[in-house]
């Protein structure tokens, strides 16, 4: 079991055509990935990576029946990428593109607001279910499947949670990157209720970072509704206010988002949190031990 | 990207909101000229740097006369002026603004900003212009009047009306501040600002509303849209390694410390920083390669940390996903054969071809200290520059 991505999940990707989506479609049908179709506008009817190529999203839905969408497009068409996927009803839609402009975001997602979709990201390393189904970019070998969903506003930060787990033999139901940008899709909120829900995943890893206040309404929320135990990391405790740390969502302004403020509402909601990111995977070790639910969770490590 | 204060009066104007008439003038004589073309007993002599606080700190002076503008037209530029916003090392003044007097009956502040909790763009307005709208917000949240945009229909005059009331603009005034607040928010999509801050936005004696000051920030995401914006850039504001890193496509912020950094994802690169002061050390920089890195642009990010004199010892923290650890290795080499390296080296490297990647750097006879994990690496790097 896991959330969001699954043995039915069928994937096309947009802009497969490009560097970006070959490169990764070839790695996400390596992993075993169910790939169905591509999308490039005026490439349609040829094929690559042994699958047909598209016009349109809605073409691809029709003669693919795809349910869920990968976006490589770059960043000046992705919105529309976005809005295109969503009016075809895809069910996940999951953008990579990295540098969309914020203004572009807040239409997408006054689109998308009443539709039948979820869109992750943007600027997110996508989902993976290991084991099952590979959306994004991350490693795929570094995963062994397993019980603790993983949650993140980061990319690599995530690898370093799950390699963290996968050396200890604690296995990953789903990892979900949310993405760094101010403005995105699926939230902290969105991602902890579907793994509270999801009979497989014993425990929560979430990591954070500074910037914004997700982290604590997050926190928040888990105080009143999470029944699994959570454990956090918060990254940037050392960025200086007002320096915008790579991502477009982090940054420290007017005092608002340090790692101070979320590190101090995510214990007081009772998330225990790794004072540094070496330790997140012993932090999670110790939590579910301490739940009792340790031998449940262990799956024993496929990677050396 | 941030602009200075006359530039951004310049494109305001350009969209119909008021500002008072103004001149920029980089020497002492285009001050003087500038305040000979403007009208009004009294002219402003405006400090032009990218910080605010530039009242407090002495930057913006009211001359009553020619000589007086050309007194504070001296002392000011190439005055390093110091304001909370500035750091202790300050900002050198290089240009100035001339602007006519005008006078002020009350102030008030005006602000767009994008919300991030509903992904919509929120305009703020208050009755406490002029001061630090940060401080409003912490002792008196209820003087800071929200309105949240649809973006679908964009800013309707109910909203800015309810705005103008709820501020106390008096009421002869309303009109002429719904017209100023529509303008600025069309401006405001039209240019993908991140912030449009208008402090203190003026009702004068003469009825009149006015933007007496202004600051813009433009999403860096968005410039390839605006040309016109990028044209305004003034490099000699910006860090000039950072400058320097951003034309090779590297995301790098300069710190105090003394430990370089290089590391692939944002998230990651925070985080080394976060272990790096831990074990008691302390971070020169930000620094994320990204994850298309080439052997190039390792070199590149090698150089840009080399280039900071502070620096006494590097880190290298790379997690391989998509970024292949031999390519890397291959980069640190290259960097070291081409810029030497006298400096202590500690490499951690795991994920993508980490065997290749550990070899490669085996096989190149460097003085590199190789660590097992993140954490052995930050304690390693923070002893050596002990």
């Amino acid at each position: 079991m896991s959330i969001w991505v699954n043995e039915s999940t069928k994937v096309i990707i947009q802009g497969i055509t490009g560097n970006q989506g070959m490169f990764h479609g070839e790695q996400m049908i390596d992993y075993g990935t169910n790939l169905v179709g591509g999308v490039t506008p005026g490439k349609g009817g040829t094929e690559v990576l042994g699958v047909p190529v598209f016009d349109t999203v809605a073409q691809a839905v029709e003669k693919t029946g795809a349910n869920a969408s990968i976006i490589y497009v770059p960043p000046a068409f992705a919105a529309d990428a976005i809005m295109e996927a969503a009016d075809a009803n895809i069910a996940l839609i999951i953008c990579i593109t990295e540098g969309i402009p914020v203004l572009d975001m807040v239409k997408v997602k006054r689109y998308l607001g009443g539709k039948p979709v979820r869109l992750i990201g943007p600027n997110c390393p996508g989902v993976i279910t290991p084991g099952v189904a590979k959306l994004g970019i991350m490693p795929g070998y570094i995963h062994t499947p397993g019980h603790v969903g993983i949650v993140s506003r980061s990319g690599t930060l995530t690898y370093e949670a799950v390699h963290q787990l996968t050396t200890a033999g604690i296995g990953q139901s789903t990892a979900v990157g949310i993405g760094g940008d101010p403005v995105n899709g699926t939230d902290f909120i969105d991602t902890l209720q579907a793994f509270n829900e999801d009979p497989d995943t014993k425990a929560v890893i979430m990591l954070g970072e500074i910037g914004g206040t997700a982290e604590e309404e997050a926190a928040e929320w888990v105080k009143a509704n999470m029944t699994k135990p959570v454990i956090g990391f918060i990254g940037g405790q050392t960025a200086p206010e007002g320096k915008r740390m790579g991502h477009a969502g982090a940054i420290i302004s007017g005092g608002k988002g340090t790692a101070a403020e979320k590190i101090k509402t995510l214990r007081a909601n009772g998330i225990e949190v790794a004072e540094t990111p070496a330790i997140i995977g012993e932090t999670l070790i110790r939590v579910i031990k301490e739940a009792g639910i340790y031998d449940e969770c262990v799956t024993g490590s496929t990677v050396k | 990207m941030n602009v200075h204060e006359y530039q951004a009066k310049e494109l305001l104007r350009s969209y119909g909101v008021p500002v008072p008439n103004g001149i920029a003038a980089f020497t002492v004589e285009e001050a003087v000229d500038a305040a000979e073309q403007l009208s009004g007993p009294i002219k402003v002599v405006k400090a032009q740097i990218h910080a605010g606080g530039r009242g407090k700190a002495g930057g913006v002076k009211l001359a009553k006369s020619q000589e007086e503008v050309k007194e504070y037209a001296t002392e000011l530029l190439g005055k390093t002026l110091v304001t909370h916003q500035t750091g202790p090392e300050g900002k050198v003044i290089q240009r100035l603004l001339v602007e006519e007097g005008c006078a002020i009956d009350k102030e008030y502040y005006l602000g767009i900003v994008l919300d991030r909790v509903t992904g919509r763009v929120v305009i703020m307005g208050s009755s406490e212009g002029g001061m630090d709208i940060e401080e409003v917000a912490e002792a008196t949240p209820e003087k800071i009047i929200k309105e949240v945009v649809d973006p679908a229909v964009g800013l309707q005059a109910f909203q800015a009306r309810k705005l103008a009331f709820a501020m106390g603009v008096p009421v002869k005034l309303v009109n002429k501040f719904v017209g100023m607040v529509t303008k600025l928010y069309t401006f405001f999509v039209d240019k993908d600002c991140s912030i449009a801050e208008i402090n203190p936005l003026v009702t004068t004696k003469d009825g009149d509303v006015l933007a007496l000051d202004a600051k813009l920030n433009f999403d860096s995401n968005a410039l390839y849209r605006h040309p016109d914006v990028v044209a305004l850039r003034d490099e000699t504001e910006e860090d000039p390694r950072e400058v320097e890193a951003s034309k090779n496509d590297l995301n790098y912020i300069a710190l105090d410390g003394n430990i370089g950094c290089l590391v692939n994802g944002a998230g990651l690169a925070m985080a080394t920083m976060d272990i790096i002061k831990h074990f008691s050390g302390d971070p020169a920089n930000f620094l994320d390669v990204g994850g298309g890195a080439t052997k190039e642009k390792v070199t590149e990010a090698f150089k840009l940390i080399l280039s900071d004199e502070n620096v006494k010892g590097i880190f290298v923290n790379i997690f391989g996903g998509i970024m292949k650890c031999d390519v890397i290795a291959e980069g640190i080499v290259a960097a070291t054969k081409e810029v030497g390296l006298e400096l202590p080296l500690v490499v951690r490297l795991e994920g993508t071809n980490v065997d290749a990647g550990k070899q490669i750097l085996k096989d190149s006879g460097l003085a590199i200290t190789a660590a097992t994990s993140m954490a052995d690496g930050a304690e390693k790097i923070a002893a050596l520059v002990k």
